[in-house]
């Protein structure tokens, strides 16, 4: 259905006529409701044939996550709306909760005229004006915003009030990004990812420059895109003769990229988000390392060359300025295992054993706490790595990565040559005692749960888990969550003690922030024990074993 | 004692001996409009509108029926019964019940909207209204029904330029009846699924006009069903049964497509917010029309619906019923079986 809209747009959908805001609306549309792949990949070219230089780039940027500044808060859209609607602001949380989405949910509230007619001006016009308006007065926003609203259709609407919120989720990967940009372009999608990864800005970079790389300017901190593992579901004979494969623990940590360039030290999470600022340590790196580098590892707490607990690193993240108490309660090093760039060179297209050689190399000129080599496991038989599997947790890993000796550094996430072969996760059988409706596809549908163990005839909290059961599985909580709840906290909902679920996490570590006393890491629903009752679940004690064994 | 009580088998008029909609068999029931969760068998008398009639005769075989017209009256030990135009499904209704000069009205499902099959709403003046909530939050305002069948037959004719069979998810009884009339715009190849078949055989028999359409069985060809537009009940959409379209586009008709997850949720190619119930503005037109004193508000967003009339001068409360679940029951369509089930909210 979607591409046949763009086809016939042409001829007989009025959106699609000019290049402006609604050409995005309508793709943001096509996007969010499309099942398929391919009709995405098609709704995008479709639009990058018609949009103009600075439109392009936007779309480009946003839909990579990189959202202009937020010039309005959600609180003063939600003020604007109920004095718009004259609605009370209760009714506007209770509908917000349905909807899960702040700017959906405005796009809905707001009067609807009939004959809308805006003047459909380009999408970076809106951009630009919101930029400018960060400083501004409210009265200022809110005019600027409320004008635009009562000009706009719903979709318009709803896309306006997400350039402001940020955050388009609608399934748009940076995979598929590079795709439709390449088949645009007629370059290889390696180049294109390479090109839109990275520190640019979409305001002050041209179609031109990012893409064709005319730029004379060169940006010394851009990543390489990274080389992405399937997880291993078979076991490991079925990858063939155990000679051909490296195997290196798999780490809990933050995939990042550390390059040094031009004398400059950048490092960049996995998320394409650059963070050097956040992580001191790295800097004396910048002298250690020769110039022209790029390595591929995990960003990881340790001690004395064990890794610690990512609960223990979560203390920090996404706080701006490090303290020094931080810094001495969660050193962070960098374990490395690939070397991507070398004396200025791309290495990427080099065999694996060979980067690794030159890495090991490079390892015992570096000499520093900070850069642990992460190691090869040696392994003769593929059953001897099965035993030393079992050894993960010990060891601070969450199982083995088995790469292929002679395999490149690809881009994204490709079956064949790198697999990660993870450990069980540790299981424990809980209750459900609250629950709350979900965002986005979720709307609507109780899908976030806590969880609870026992402690004598008390049950104590200690998860929340939102995945693992499948819609089906969904619906048919969700109506368990509405026959039974028992009282009602703004959104969430005390459910009678019933269900049973088994929760999976991939490790424990102590927190005070909970009432139970330990974190989970990664904790999701793996089944729902339909066989067991209430009274059967694990108890506190149960949980304090593992974090005994486990989580110290 | 008040002339309707809230009762664990339903809506019960004790002066009158008789049940509104009950949930559990009873000797007396009058029914407000066809569908299962507000139609249940077991019961031994039913009194419904004649519309009503051969639907329930269809659905809960054979029972002692009385049908009556709109407006006509039916004494019931003293009590005053008549039923009014819901503009929900065909024959839907909304009961009036007058005792000793009370009145209190029973909504049942309705819409304001007149979509040209199932009657125009009819605001009755009354004491007491018991109103449905379905829709009962201000996100919910519908277009009107001509803009979403000018979106429809839009959607089919772009899937026929593709090759593409449009299959539609509708309500056997009521929705299906209103997409059948936007698709006989652009399209006089229409088939349709066996339970939407039955219904429409009956509404036939009755003497309903509606545009031709083909059963799907299993001896239809994949050529006559290409580039057909095909209307099937939610218990067929994800359902092998789906196969034999390909390649088709699937399109969701039902008021909670007006939320962009539940659309992502079911993983269709298009939704298209079409509702046989009253949307928020409806709701409270209808409410306000009454003149009541005293609103009770079931089966919906009955807390938020209450407490905002409440708020703005008119004594409501909120009223558990089994029309649907509870306050938020939601016709997610994927765990909506077919016509035969009895505790889905129905849209």
């Amino acid at each position: 259905m979607e591409v046949a809209v763009i086809d016939n747009g042409s001829i007989n959908n009025p959106f699609l006529q000019s290049d402006g805001f609604r050409a995005f609306a309508e793709l943001v549309v096509l996007l969010g409701s499309s099942t398929k792949t391919n009709d995405k990949l098609s709704a995008l070219q479709d639009y990058f044939a018609v949009a103009n230089d600075k439109d392009k780039i936007w779309v480009i940027a946003i839909f990579t996550g990189r959202r202009p500044k937020r010039a309005v808060n959600s609180t003063q859209l939600q003020t604007w709306c109920n004095e718009l609607t004259n609605l009370p602001s209760w009714l506007f949380e209770e509908s917000y909760h349905t909807v899960g989405d702040l700017a959906e949910t405005i796009a809905l509230l707001l009067p609807q005229h009939e004959d809308m007619v805006n003047q459909n001006l380009p999408l970076h016009y809106y951009i630009e004006q919101l930029g400018q308006l960060e400083k501004a007065e409210e009265a200022v926003k809110k005019t600027f915003v409320v004008d635009n609203w009562m000009q706009m259709s719903m979709a318009e609407r709803f896309v306006f009030n997400k350039l402001i919120t940020g955050g388009f989720r609608i399934g748009i990967s940076q995979k598929m990004m590079v795709n439709a940009l390449a088949k645009t372009t007629g370059t290889e999608a390696s180049l294109i990812a390479h090109r839109i990864s990275g520190n640019w800005n979409p305001a002050t970079t041209s179609f031109e420059e990012l893409l064709f790389n005319s730029s004379n300017e060169i940006d010394y901190s851009k990543p390489y895109p990274f080389y992405l593992a399937y997880a291993l579901e078979a076991g490991p004979e079925t990858l063939g003769n155990p000679e051909e494969w490296q195997a290196e623990w798999k780490w809990d940590g933050i995939r990042g990229q550390l390059i040094k360039r031009n004398n400059e030290l950048f490092v960049w999470s996995r998320g394409e988000e650059l963070v050097t600022d956040k992580f001191p340590e790295y800097h004396a790196l910048k002298d250690l390392l020769p110039d022209g580098i790029v390595l591929d590892g995990e960003i990881i707490p340790s001690k004395d060359g064990m890794p610690l607990p990512f609960a223990i690193m979560q203390t920090r993240i996404g706080r701006k300025n490090v303290t020094k108490k931080q810094l001495q309660e969660a050193p962070i090093s960098f374990f490395v295992y690939d070397l991507l760039e070398y004396n200025h060179e791309d290495w990427r297209n080099r065999p694996l054993q060979e980067r690794r050689s030159q890495l090991e190399e490079l390892l015992q000129q570096v000499n520093s706490p900070t850069m642990i080599l992460s190691p090869i496991i040696d392994f003769s038989s593929w059953d001897e790595l099965v035993d030393m599997r079992k050894l993960s947790r010990e060891k601070g890993a969450e199982g083995f990565m088995l790469k292929r000796k002679s395999s490149i550094y690809q881009v994204g996430r490709k079956v064949g040559d790198w697999w990660k072969w993870k450990i069980d996760p540790l299981v424990i059988d809980a209750v459900m005692i609250y629950a709350q409706k979900g965002h986005g596809r979720r709307s609507n549908l109780y899908t976030d749960y806590t969880f609870a163990v026992k402690d004598g005839d008390k049950l104590v909290t200690f998860t929340k888990a939102y995945s693992g059961l499948t819609d089906k599985e969904f619906n048919e909580v969700d109506s368990f969550v509405k026959r039974n709840s028992i009282e009602k906290f703004g959104p969430v909902r005390t459910v009678k003690p019933e269900l049973v679920f088994e929760i999976a996490f991939e490790g424990i570590a102590a927190s005070n922030r909970h009432k139970s006393g330990v974190a989970l890491r990664f904790p999701r629903i793996s089944r729902w024990r339909k066989d067991k009752k209430p009274d059967e679940i694990n108890t506190l004690d149960d949980l304090k074993k593992l974090l005994e064994v486990y989580g110290k | 004692m008040p002339l309707i009580n809230f009762t664990d088998k339903g809506l019960y008029c004790p002066q009158g001996d008789f049940y509104i909609d009950p949930w559990k068999p009873v000797n007396k029931a009058i029914i407000t409009h066809a569908h299962s969760d507000h139609a249940r068998f077991g019961s031994s008398y039913y009194l419904c509108h004649h519309h009503t009639k051969p639907i329930l005769k269809l659905r809960l075989g054979d029972n002692h029926y009385q049908g009556v017209e709109w407006n006509e009256a039916v004494y019931m030990n003293g009590v005053k019964v008549t039923l009014h135009p819901a503009g929900h499904i065909i024959g839907s209704s909304q009961i009036r019940v007058e005792y000793n000069d009370e009145v209190w009205v029973v909504s049942g499902d309705y819409k304001t909207e007149n979509d040209g099959i199932s009657g125009q709403f009819e605001a009755v003046k009354c004491h007491v209204f018991i109103t449905e909530s379905t829709f009962g939050l201000p996100i919910y305002n519908w277009k009107a029904q001509e803009q979403i069948y000018a979106d429809i037959q839009q959607w089919i004719q772009s899937n026929q330029a593709e090759q593409k069979s449009s299959v539609l998810i509708a309500y056997s009884l009521g929705k299906a009846q209103r997409v059948l009339q936007a698709a006989s715009k652009v399209s006089n190849n229409i088939y349709v699924h066996g339970a939407i078949w039955n219904t429409q055989q009956v509404l036939l028999e009755n003497g309903w006009d509606f545009p031709i359409v083909k059963r799907i069985t299993p001896e239809t060809t994949k050529e006559e069903l290409k580039n057909c537009v095909v209307i099937a009940p939610p218990s067929a959409d994800a359902s092998p049964w789906m196969k034999r379209f390909n390649p088709y586009s699937v399109g969701i008709c039902s008021g909670w497509m007006q939320v962009r997850g539940n659309a992502r949720r079911n993983n269709v190619d298009a939704g298209f917010a079409l509702s046989d119930h009253a949307d928020w503005k409806g709701l409270l037109d209808a409410v306000k029309a009454t003149g009541a004193e005293k609103v009770f508000v079931t089966h919906g967003f009955q807390a938020a619906f209450s407490r905002y009339l409440n708020e703005n001068g008119i004594a409501a409360d909120e009223v558990k019923t089994a029309y649907g679940n509870d306050e938020e029951a939601v016709e997610t369509t994927n765990d909506m079986s077919d016509i035969d089930t009895t505790h889905q909210p129905i849209d």
